[in-house]
């Protein structure tokens, strides 16, 4: 159930360049947010909330790690907050990835471009737990955008790739799919470009896609993140029904 | 004691507290939040003759002080509005409006006669402002004739009250509201959305995929207190009053202005216990200010 919480900064580091890590204390969002859910955050000075995606949770120490990139005056603010300052949240919001649906895989490949790439990483270490063995592909613009890489390295083989080649492989992470061993299920988040690219390379796989899109209310009143999908209705929404969808449920 | 009661054409309203159309979905969503059953009424999200599914993402943008949208009146069609989103509601025994939109006089005609199949249904209001849609909408907003012509129609067809919602996308507000109120109005609600523009920087392009979004929030406050205060002075039918309200202090406002109630949009999003904290704390501001009643407040602005 999504709360409308207070959260502590119990500390905030730039970990790449406009890339933010923020660890936020909250016993009710730490005992219930799953991978792939998001926080909805509000920022002092503007009318809308900012989705942001949770990239670890502690429920012992009653903590939640979220990254967002610095892209535009809501996160500029956000990422002014002092260590101790509380924020206000709604969260957590949205369905994340499946994790127990259907058959347990033996493997799954995970890919995260830019930003995608936080909520890949709480899925892996829940993986790991369930003794899912895990590879991943994370991708970048460039060497000083890079986050998480040894983060990755201890849940598996990790493929860096960054769109310009300055560190790790040249290209889109699609280009080093041929890298990757046999896997039973792949899990993905990042820009659209990039969705619609891994799904269009791994057609007949078995896959989960969660999307970023602007939103309103961020709990599923407004219908402004909404995506088109085959069934009945010709749409679901973003904040309510995914972020994250089955790969074969949405029209990309 | 302070008395939040409102009567209007239609609506016994328990406080003069309802969220606006199209910021509220049906209800839903928020009624995890909090018993709807505390809002004075609620105004449900458009409808239309068929299942509508909106404009291209993205539909929204923050502005300064606001933001801009561009839904395109995305909905399930009035026949499943009635059927599944009216009996929703009717649990929380509050007034239930329902927003009707059209792009022919047709459509607004067939909407309101599937909605007279609904015992539950308290008032319409008349979307003829919308800014997001092609076709149709917003052409009924902007001339008093066909404003006037669809409130006939609709009158004609419909068993409740029909509160017609005004474009502030006008040159004269007050030659709309006349036309409207001729045309047999039992009220008014103001205002809709103001059409703006935001250029995103990075694509050199409009950022907002209908390229215009009307904007909302504290941005157009301003603007829906004169256009409110101008409309009372020159017609007699109830007003609902709408347009960036965050506090009570704001709802105080458009009551001076000339509103008998008012709508929340925009505020649901940031706080979505924007509606029950407001009737909180409405009888403190009212007291503070020297009332004892909603009804008093109401257009004291005008002397």
């Amino acid at each position: 159930m999504i709360k409308k919480e207070a959260m502590k900064i119990i500390s905030s580091k730039q970990i790449a360049t406009d890339t933010v890590e923020m660890v936020l204390e909250n016993e009710y969002i730490s005992n219930h947010a799953t991978p792939g859910q998001f926080l909805h955050i509000a920022i002092t000075g503007h009318t809308l909330r900012r989705p942001l995606s949770i990239a670890a949770v502690d429920s012992k120490a009653r903590t939640v790690t979220i990254l967002f990139k610095i892209i535009g005056s809501g996160t500029e603010t956000l990422a002014t907050y002092q260590v101790g300052e509380t924020i206000d949240v709604l969260g957590p919001n949205g369905n994340g990835f499946p994790v127990q649906t259907g058959q347990k895989p033996a493997t799954v490949l995970l890919i995260g471009g830019g930003i995608g790439v936080p909520p890949i990483y709480f899925l892996g270490t829940q993986l790991k737990k369930f003794g899912i063995q895990v590879q991943s592909i994370i991708g970048f613009q460039s060497r000083d955008y890079v986050f998480y890489e040894n983060e990755f390295q201890a849940l598996g083989e990790t493929f860096v790739v960054t769109n310009d080649g300055s560190y790790g492989y040249k290209g889109f992470v699609t280009d080093v799919l041929d890298k990757t061993s046999r896997f039973d299920r792949y899990y993905s988040c990042g820009p659209l470009p990039m969705l619609r690219a891994v799904s269009d390379n791994l057609r007949g796989n078995e896959g989960y896609l969660s999307f970023e899109e602007r939103m309103g209310c961020g709990v599923g009143a407004c219908y402004a993140c909404v995506i088109p999908t085959e069934d009945e209705a010709g749409y679901k929404k973003i904040c309510q029904d995914g972020p994250v969808f089955r790969a074969n449920e949405v029209i990309l | 004691m302070i008395d939040l009661s409102v009567t209007l054409p239609g609506l016994n309203l328990q406080n003069p507290i309802m969220p606006a159309s199209g910021c509220f979905g049906f209800g839903r969503e928020y009624s995890q939040f909090y018993d709807l059953g505390k809002l004075g009424a609620v105004i449900m999200k458009a409808a239309t003759g068929e299942a509508r599914l909106g404009n291209k993402t993205p539909r929204v943008a923050e502005t300064a002080s606001g933001m801009l949208n561009a839904i395109g009146l995305q909905n399930p069609g009035v026949e499943k509005i009635v059927e599944t989103e009216i009996p929703f509601l009717s649990q929380f025994h509050i007034p239930i409006i329902a927003n009707v939109a059209g792009s022919t006089i047709e459509e607004y005609e067939k909407v309101v006669t599937v909605l007279n199949e609904s015992t539950d249904l308290a008032a319409i209001e008349l979307n003829i402002s919308c800014p997001n849609v092609k076709e149709g909408g917003i052409q009924f907003g902007i001339d008093p004739e066909m404003a006037a012509t669809v409130t006939e129609k609709v009158k004609k067809r419909t068993r409740v009250p029909v509160y017609v919602k005004l474009s502030p996308n006008v040159t004269n507000i007050v030659d709309m509201a006349k036309a409207i109120e001729a045309a047999g109005a039992d009220g008014l609600s103001m205002i809709n959305t103001l059409t703006g523009m935001q250029i995103h920087l990075p694509s050199k392009a409009p950022l907002i995929a209908n390229k215009t979004g009307g904007l909302s929030g504290p941005a157009i406050k301003p603007i829906a207190i004169r256009m409110i205060y101008e409309v009372k002075q020159h017609v007699t039918i109830p007003i609902i009053g709408m347009g960036g309200i965050e506090t009570a202090e704001d709802v105080l406002e458009f009551l001076l202005a000339g509103a008998d109630a008012v709508a929340i949009g925009t505020a649901n999003f940031l706080n979505p216990f924007v509606c029950p904290d407001i009737i909180e704390q409405l009888p403190a501001v009212l007291k503070k200010y020297g009332f004892t009643s909603v009804k008093e407040a109401t257009g004291g602005a005008h002397q």
